[in-house]
């Protein structure tokens, strides 16, 4: 919300592509409630379902969601957030798929197996985040090295923690 | 003499880097070869990881501008844009149309400079020296041109949330008018230096080979996707500044070779400098800056912008509570995603061409790790 007394931007007017993405959105998927944010489609997915759902959004001539842009892991409260920005190079239109998993279970389906391109950011949410992507194919740590202790992607992890590995001395 | 054809071959290990100079940074890949043949590679990244995303979360909205000059630091501009566009998209802001053709400007000369030092580092990793003085001499001239407008060679920290920094210098048309002609120049000669060159043709035709489909699939944006044949290019799918009011073509390869991802990359030094002349030409005079509170803080909410980098797509995911810091930033660098299909081009190919590949591909490690 806003503050008190001050109005916020106001919205945007809405964008006829945008439009009828949703309307696609609500033909492929008639069980989803997908929505307008900011001239942006987006949708909330099941995140046991979230192979699936994206394979479609893929595959469907209709949609032809061949393009994983970004695949973004948010932390809110009590629930991890991954969200998958989608784009079609050939019908030039974009969607956002929303899937929330509580924090004491985050367990997600992995998407590498429908775009290439979720391998390295699922790794790299796994390893910041603690969250699990079933179905995997190398669900190794990609940035931090071996051995690193806690998950630095979470609010919970303090910024000025220094990590050294055990197997270098540093002088006191 | 009869050779024992019982003998046992093993495949060989072979560790390129982290600290190798054609590496462009710190990377490190780890080669199983067969003979000559690459039968697999395991890419290992994160040398250069600082966190910069963490980091993001506890800074205020103008400060961060300064951590995203830090990612891929050949182009620092085109880091800047997405962010500050991003929280201008969340606040509602307009920003004055003088300030969005200086962006403009300097963000397809910066675009010219990083191609310049992918042509330099690209002639190196193929054998030639001499390339990379060739690529160094004019871009030597635009860093001078960038200090003379922002007050730094590398990390402007330029564009600011709402406008940028500070208006053109006086002698900005001057300079310009003695660059340009000196950058046709010497694009030209880049060009007869190696795009014709036999030596340079055998090591880079056919090499590397990745076509449209299985590029988008990896996620590879930019001239590395536009070399396989595809038009995709933000500026024009997705347009964002005044791009669409400009008259500039996309060039686009055909076989999606090391040799194309090279020739895209030539072709849009030309359309930048088409695109440069034609703004500063029409450049309108007026305001730098939006009128912005002391404090930002763009309402609840969350947006993503997506720019064209000089090397592909370049995304800012932004998450804002309301608070005076952003509840989440996630950068969705171009470099990173276009790694991920470098084991696909190696598979197959020779351990001679591994250095040309990783080279074409053009990518920034502090863009990789971040």
């Amino acid at each position: 919300m806003p503050p008190k007394g001050k109005k916020g931007p106001p919205p945007p007017p809405p964008d006829p592509r945008a439009l009828s993405t949703l309307e696609l959105l609500k033909e492929v998927f008639p069980d989803s409630e997908p929505f307008l944010n900011l001239n942006q489609v987006e949708m909330p997915i099941p995140p046991n379902d979230a192979e699936r759902i994206c394979r479609l959004a893929k595959e469907d001539p209709r949609l032809h969601f061949n393009l994983l842009g970004c695949q973004s892991l948010v932390e809110y409260g009590d629930t991890f957030q991954t969200v998958y920005h989608l784009y079609s190079t050939s019908l030039k239109h974009s969607a956002v798929f929303k899937a929330d998993a509580p924090k004491d279970n985050p367990v997600f389906y992995s998407v590498s197996s429908v775009w290439r391109a979720a391998e390295w950011f699922e790794r790299e949410n796994a390893e910041l985040f603690g969250v699990i992507y079933t179905g995997h194919p190398d669900p190794r740590p990609l940035l931090l090295w071996e051995g690193f202790k806690g998950y630095p992607g979470r609010k919970e992890y303090p910024f000025a923690e220094i990590q050294i590995p055990d197997d270098i001395k540093v002088p006191q | 003499m009869t050779i024992d054809q019982s003998l046992d071959t093993v495949d060989m290990m072979l560790n390129m880097g982290p600290q190798h100079p054609s590496t462009h940074g710190v990377f490190r890949m780890v080669l199983t070869v067969d003979g000559e043949n690459i039968i697999d590679v395991q890419p290992h990244i994160g040398y250069l990881h600082r966190g910069s995303e963490k980091l993001c979360e506890a800074e205020d909205y103008r400060q961060i501008v300064d951590l995203f000059d830090r990612l891929d630091y050949v182009s620092s501009f085109n880091n800047e844009l997405p962010y500050v566009m991003a929280v201008e998209k969340l606040m509602g802001l307009e920003v004055p149309e003088r300030a969005q053709y200086i962006r403009l400007i300097m963000c397809e000369l910066n675009r010219i400079a990083s191609h310049l030092l992918f042509y330099g580092a690209f002639g190196a990793d193929c054998g030639a020296v001499t390339p990379f003085l060739y690529g160094f001499r004019e871009r030597e001239q635009m860093q001078s041109l960038f200090e003379s407008v922002s007050g730094a060679r590398m990390m402007h920290g330029y564009f600011r949330v709402g406008g940028v920094f500070r208006d053109l210098p006086d002698d900005f048309n001057q300079r310009l008018d003695s660059l340009l002609p000196m950058l046709e120049k010497g694009i030209t000669e880049c060009e007869a230096l190696l795009s014709k060159n036999e030596l340079f043709l055998e090591r880079t035709l056919g090499v590397g080979v990745i076509d449209a489909e299985t590029a988008i699939d990896f996620g590879v944006t930019g001239p590395n996707l536009r070399a396989s044949g595809s038009t995709y290019d933000l500026r024009k799918d997705d347009p964002y500044l005044m791009y669409p009011d400009f008259d500039f073509n996309v060039p686009v390869g055909a076989s999606g070779d090391c040799f194309d991802r090279y020739m895209v990359r030539m072709e849009e030094m030309w359309e930048s400098l088409k695109i440069v002349k034609q703004a500063v030409a029409r450049l309108p005079q007026g305001p730098i800056m939006a009128k912005t509170p002391r404090t930002l803080r763009p309402p609840k909410g969350d947006v993503y912008v997506r720019t064209e980098n000089p090397r592909g797509e370049m995304g800012v995911y932004l998450v804002s509570d309301g608070k005076d810091k952003p509840h989440r930033i996630k950068m969705r660098t171009p470099s990173f995603c276009n790694l991920v299909a470098l084991r696909h081009m190696l598979i197959g190919s020779y351990v001679a061409d591994a250095v040309v590949i990783l080279g074409s591909i053009d990518i920034v490690l502090g863009d990789v790790d971040r």
